[in-house]
């Protein structure tokens, strides 16, 4: 009996845990981003009630919070400056690196590139696993970091020294500081060791008669992410590295002439803007890492829905490559008022708003797409459709923030929180979520409950718009992000019903997310059974592997493919799978452009 | 309690959502695949016009609501020369990607309700068409190089440093620290002083070098600080422990403040406080009270201030580092101006952090004179015989001699002045001692070094007929001889007006 149990619990162990299945660690990926997703929103509803209602009582949050809600003589909680910058800046690292890096891409690269290329699994299964554990402990690392009785790290998700190199200077720049470097330098393995996996797969694996040119969209997405991935991540870990030594060693990589809280400091010679240059080195690729995947999934699910092909698919493809290329020679487009050269901020403008054209030409394909469609409504390409709109609302205000001379009232003020959290949070969780209503069948073969997933597209997109849109007033009336309370300022204190209103309705978006969680993991187990391998009338390879393809996906031999991943509504055919032979006086519309 | 009733409103609401979902799953089913989808098909498409439509509306209307907020109109405008330009450039870009934000919303939900799934609809196989995608690429590119072209003149207007040293315009000094901003003005000189970390102190927070004369006049602001209008500023800004951001909203001024690297940041401030508070009379938000609690107190316009933020996480405190610009006329400027004194001479000379201790600085010379003379002038007036004597407070001789010191001379050649303006006046100079040491060679000390302090005026033409010394040795302290300050005290020289 003891030696059954024992077995069945290792087989668990294998097939769930510690698996080097691609499709389940694609789901470990996927559930352990819920986990920071929902962390990640819930500080942000607890800073939100700050802003929106600084004289209310937040006594309530006591059992959670403990000594960083301070209780005044009145007997009012009120919420520890400190602890509210701790979890802005947990907010912002948890939702970009664990919720919208690891837990978008990790997903849907791990599920999508063996399947969808045709391949067994990973180049490096284990590397692939591996990937996954490095992922796990930065999120335990990070997680133990808030119960610090200095609490986490509180300068910000870009961490700029000197306040992140000098515990003086913060409390969370001590022991959380250290925390969140251990925790980081953990997800930059994980990034490189999924991202070199990605890239020698897509290389290598592909299936017979799979050239690059009939790659479905969500694999040169993926393909391109990992490689921004790769050639960016390690530059973050080494700027991070030198902050260690300044921090540790007594170096001055970025510390000069500081005198803190009237210590002087025996630091000097180095520049805190050269940390800033090695963090958006990474830092903005970052935003491409994380939203070309949702753009890729975006194209795939509003072609298959559409059933139509993805309008320009090679005009697609080289907007992808495009924007990868010019991702790297952008960064300092977020130092314009930092103190650098002004004349180099030319170059900077110039690169960043040459982007707005192969973001138009894609924002363009995909309503081409649209026209003329046979247009299904499910959850999936609803997402799908309102990643457009929002990429649209956010990607335009890009054009005044990278134009430096508007940057110089608009920089650090809540039009910038506005911009990106609609051009690359809201959108980018837009993409996941397309996928994740498209891929479930394939993942975990049931249906997530339509009705439910059309409430929570509607909800989310008009909540959504609620809470960022009258950010853009707020912030073009100058007020600064990042501020715990705006009574100081007359300049800035007059906007009490905005916030609370922004406030309400991010509790409300807060809310219907978590019924997209009781969705998930309610369909998980008791969802629509996916009784036809290709619910989705979809051409490309995953909808030919069995409804529960066990490890290796195809049971017997790897399909070969044919032709492109486009070909819906060609001639008389709804849609003709990738591995459908090309007819006579037919033409590869990938290939054969 | 309230907790728990809202963990059970939680559970609650979920076993209705999974129900809902239930239901749904199994009318779906009865329903049919094809019917399920028409119906979707029928509500999400109305639904995306519905949004669309209330979208648009809703961004319209709200951005007429708060059309007082934007850039460049009504309050918002800008108090700087520079201001107008970058408004001007927010304005140009908003219309142009509203319109595009407009259209491509209209195309995008319009084309879905248009093209929703219908059983016997056929999509159109449209791969694509190089012609449009050539517009599309095109058109962007030209718009952008537009806006990329204004963008950068403008920029590099406003960076542009001042060119050449004949340029007329003032320096001031922002330096940021937890969680306060000092701001230094450079004086009567014009110029600031130079600074280095390490001098820093609890008394010298900046570390100015004091060894630097620029320094000596400089002041340092305690409240808020004024600009003249219409004068170009050059704001060097600073750090001292962290990143800070030196951010005048109104001004359209923003940059980091960096330890150990100055960044500069140039602008003319167009409109004073007063012009401004009258601007902002205009609208009706600004006529409401300053303090809601006071319906009748001052309005908001009435209390409106230029403010100085923080733009730069810095810390817990980032968010409580105002302090007040004043924007006014040249002529109440230096009024002003007037009245902030040198920090230097204020707090430190004399002091332990002062590196020029027991030096006569030049600055100084023309001050103690001028403080000499209404002191005579004083005393003259006076019709008290103790006001009649005066301290020779900055003579001073070698240890244990009657040798003048050098820098003795200022305080003589004042009293030189001093007796040429009043030509009848007699003086008595007394030399007194403190009780260390033999009282007959202190009597006979003091008596010489009076009788050197009147050589040194003979010696500048004045009448030795006008002139007595007298030694008093340690025969009349203005102090007990118990500590080395008070024996101090008491080795002096004084003068007394005898006749005028």
């Amino acid at each position: 009996m003891s030696i059954i149990m024992t077995i069945s619990i290792s087989q668990t162990l294998t097939t769930y845990i510690f698996t080097l299945d691609h499709k389940v660690i694609a789901r470990q990926f996927l559930i352990t981003g819920i986990f920071w997703a929902f962390m990640g929103a819930a500080m942000s509803i607890i800073f939100r009630l700050q802003l929106g209602f600084p004289e209310a009582d937040m006594g309530w949050l006591r059992p959670i919070l403990g000594k960083w809600i301070m209780v005044d003589a009145a007997g009012i909680g009120k919420l520890d400056p400190e602890f509210y910058y701790a979890l802005v800046t947990m907010h912002g690292t948890i939702l970009v690196f664990f919720v919208l890096t690891a837990g978008l891409s990790g997903t849907f690269s791990n599920l999508l590139i063996p399947l969808q290329i045709g391949a067994r699994d990973m180049a490096s299964p284990l590397l692939n696993a591996f990937s996954y554990w490095f992922f796990f402990l930065a999120g335990v690392t990070m997680f133990l970091s808030l119960f610090l009785s200095t609490g986490p790290f509180s300068g910000g998700w870009t961490a700029y020294p000197p306040l992140s190199a000098v515990p003086a200077a913060s409390d969370g720049s001590g022991a959380g500081m250290t925390m969140w470097i251990i925790a980081m330098a953990m997800f930059v393995v994980s990034a490189l060791l999924g991202g070199i996996n990605y890239i020698t797969t897509v290389l290598n694996m592909r299936t017979k008669g799979m050239g690059l040119w009939r790659m479905p969209l969500t694999i040169w997405a993926f393909f391109i992410t990992a490689i921004i991935g790769v050639l960016s991540f390690p530059v973050l870990l080494s700027g991070v590295l030198l902050l260690v030594f300044d921090r540790g060693m007594g170096t001055s990589f970025y510390l000069n002439e500081l005198v803190v809280g009237g210590q002087i400091m025996d630091r000097v010679g180095g520049s805190p803007i050269l940390y800033q240059h090695l963090f958006w080195f990474l830092g903005h690729p970052e935003v491409y890492i994380i939203i070309l995947p949702a753009m890729g999934i975006v194209s795939e699910v509003l072609s298959v829905h559409a059933r139509k092909p993805i309008f320009g698919y090679r005009a697609m493809v080289f907007s992808i490559l495009a924007i990868a290329f010019l991702s790297f020679i952008v960064w300092a487009h977020h130092m314009f008022m930092s103190g650098v050269n002004p004349f180099i901020s030319n170059f900077f403008v110039i690169f960043t708003l040459i982007i707005a054209v192969p973001s138009a030409v894609k924002v363009f394909n995909w309503i081409s797409t649209i026209y003329g469609s046979n247009f299904r409504f499910t959850s999936a390409s609803l997402f799908a459709l309102g990643f457009v709109s929002m990429f649209i609302s956010g990607g335009l205000t890009g054009i005044h923030l990278g134009n430096s001379a508007i940057d110089i009232q608009m920089h650090d003020t809540y039009f910038v929180v506005a911009h990106f959290h609609i051009v690359m949070g809201v959108a980018a969780f837009f993409g996941m979520f397309a996928g994740i209503y498209q891929w479930f069948p394939k993942m975990f073969g049931r249906f997530m409950n339509e009705t439910l997933g059309k409430i929570h597209f509607w909800g989310t997109l008009v909540g959504a718009y609620m809470v960022f849109w009258p950010m853009h007033y707020i912030g073009i009336a100058g007020v600064p992000r990042r501020y715990y309370s705006l009574d100081n300022f007359d300049s800035f204190k007059h906007f009490v019903g905005l916030n609370q209103f922004i406030t309400v309705a991010a509790i409300l978006v807060f809310f219907l997310q978590i019924l997209f969680i009781i969705n998930f993991f309610y369909s998980i187990f008791a969802g629509r059974k996916m009784t036809v391998k290709n619910p989705w009338g979809a051409t490309t390879l995953e909808w030919t592997t069995p409804i529960n393809p066990g490890h290796g996906n195809w049971p017997g031999k790897i399909p070969t493919v044919q032709r492109w991943a486009y070909d819906y509504s060609k001639g008389d055919e709804e849609f003709i799978p990738q591995i459908v032979p090309l007819g006579k006086d037919e033409h590869d519309h990938g290939e054969g452009h | 309690m309230t907790a728990l009733i809202i963990i059970l409103c939680v559970i609650l609401i979920s076993i209705v959502l999974v129900q809902i979902g239930k239901v749904t799953e199994l009318t779906a089913q009865i329903k049919g695949e094809r019917e399920v989808l028409r119906d979707s098909s029928r509500w999400n498409s109305v639904l995306s016009i519905v949004f669309v439509v209330v979208f648009l509306l809703a961004v319209s209307i709200s951005a007429w609501k708060y059309k007082n907020y934007m850039l460049g109109f009504g309050p918002h405008a800008a108090a700087s020369a520079h201001g107008n330009t970058l408004d001007n450039m927010f304005l140009v870009t908003t219309i142009i990607t509203g319109i595009v934000f407009f259209l491509t919303h209209i195309a995008l939900f319009f084309f879905a309700y248009k093209y929703r799934w219908q059983e016997n609809r056929k999509a159109k196989f449209l791969a694509h068409d190089n012609r449009l995608e050539i517009w599309w690429t095109v058109i962007p590119a030209i718009v952008m190089t537009f806006l990329v072209v204004r963008g950068l003149n403008a920029w590099n207007t406003v960076m542009a440093d001042i060119m050449s040293s004949d340029e007329d315009y003032m320096e001031i000094e922002a330096t940021g620290q937890q969680f306060a901003w000092i701001i230094r003005y450079p004086g009567p000189d014009g110029k600031l002083g130079a600074r280095d970390f390490r001098l820093t102190t609890a008394g010298n927070s900046l570390g100015q070098d004091f060894t630097d004369r620029k320094n000596w006049d400089d002041p340092i602001i305690s409240q808020e600080f004024y600009l003249p209008v219409g004068k170009k500023v050059r704001v060097r800004i600073t750090a001292k422990d962290v990143l800070h951001n030196f951010y005048l909203p109104q001004f359209r001024v923003k940059m980091d403040a960096v330890p150990g690297m100055p960044t500069y940041f140039v602008f003319t401030p167009i409109k004073t406080t007063a012009e401004y508070r009258q601007e902002l009379r205009k609208y009706p938000e600004y006529n409401e009270p300053y303090d809601p609690a006071d319906p009748n107190g001052p309005k908001r316009w009435e209390k409106f201030e230029y403010e100085l933020a923080c733009a730069e996480l810095c810390g817990k405190g980032h968010y409580s580092m105002r302090r007040i610009l004043k924007v006014v006329s040249q002529e109440e400027y230096d009024a002003w101006l007037a009245t902030q004194t040198s920090f230097y001479l204020d707090q430190v000379r004399g002091s332990e952090d002062d590196p020029n201790k027991g030096k006569v600085l030049d600055i100084e010379v023309p001050l103690r004179a001028k403080e000499f003379s209404d002191n005579v002038t004083k005393a003259i007036e006076s019709s008290t015989a103790a006001d009649k004597t005066l301290p020779l407070a900055h003579v001073m001789y070698e240890t244990g001699s009657a040798k003048l010191a050098t820098d003795s001379r200022y305080e003589l050649d004042n009293l030189v002045t001093a007796m040429n303006t009043y030509p009848k006046m007699v003086v008595q100079v007394a030399g007194h001692t403190d009780n260390t040491g033999d009282a007959a060679a202190n009597q006979a000390l003091s008596q010489q070094r009076a009788a050197a302090v009147v050589q040194y005026l003979t010696e500048r033409g004045i009448s030795s007929s006008r002139l007595r010394a007298i030694g008093y040795g340690d025969t009349k302290p203005l102090a007990a001889n118990d500590t080395e300050e008070n024996r101090m005290k008491n080795r002096r020289t004084e003068f007394t007006i005898v006749s005028q």
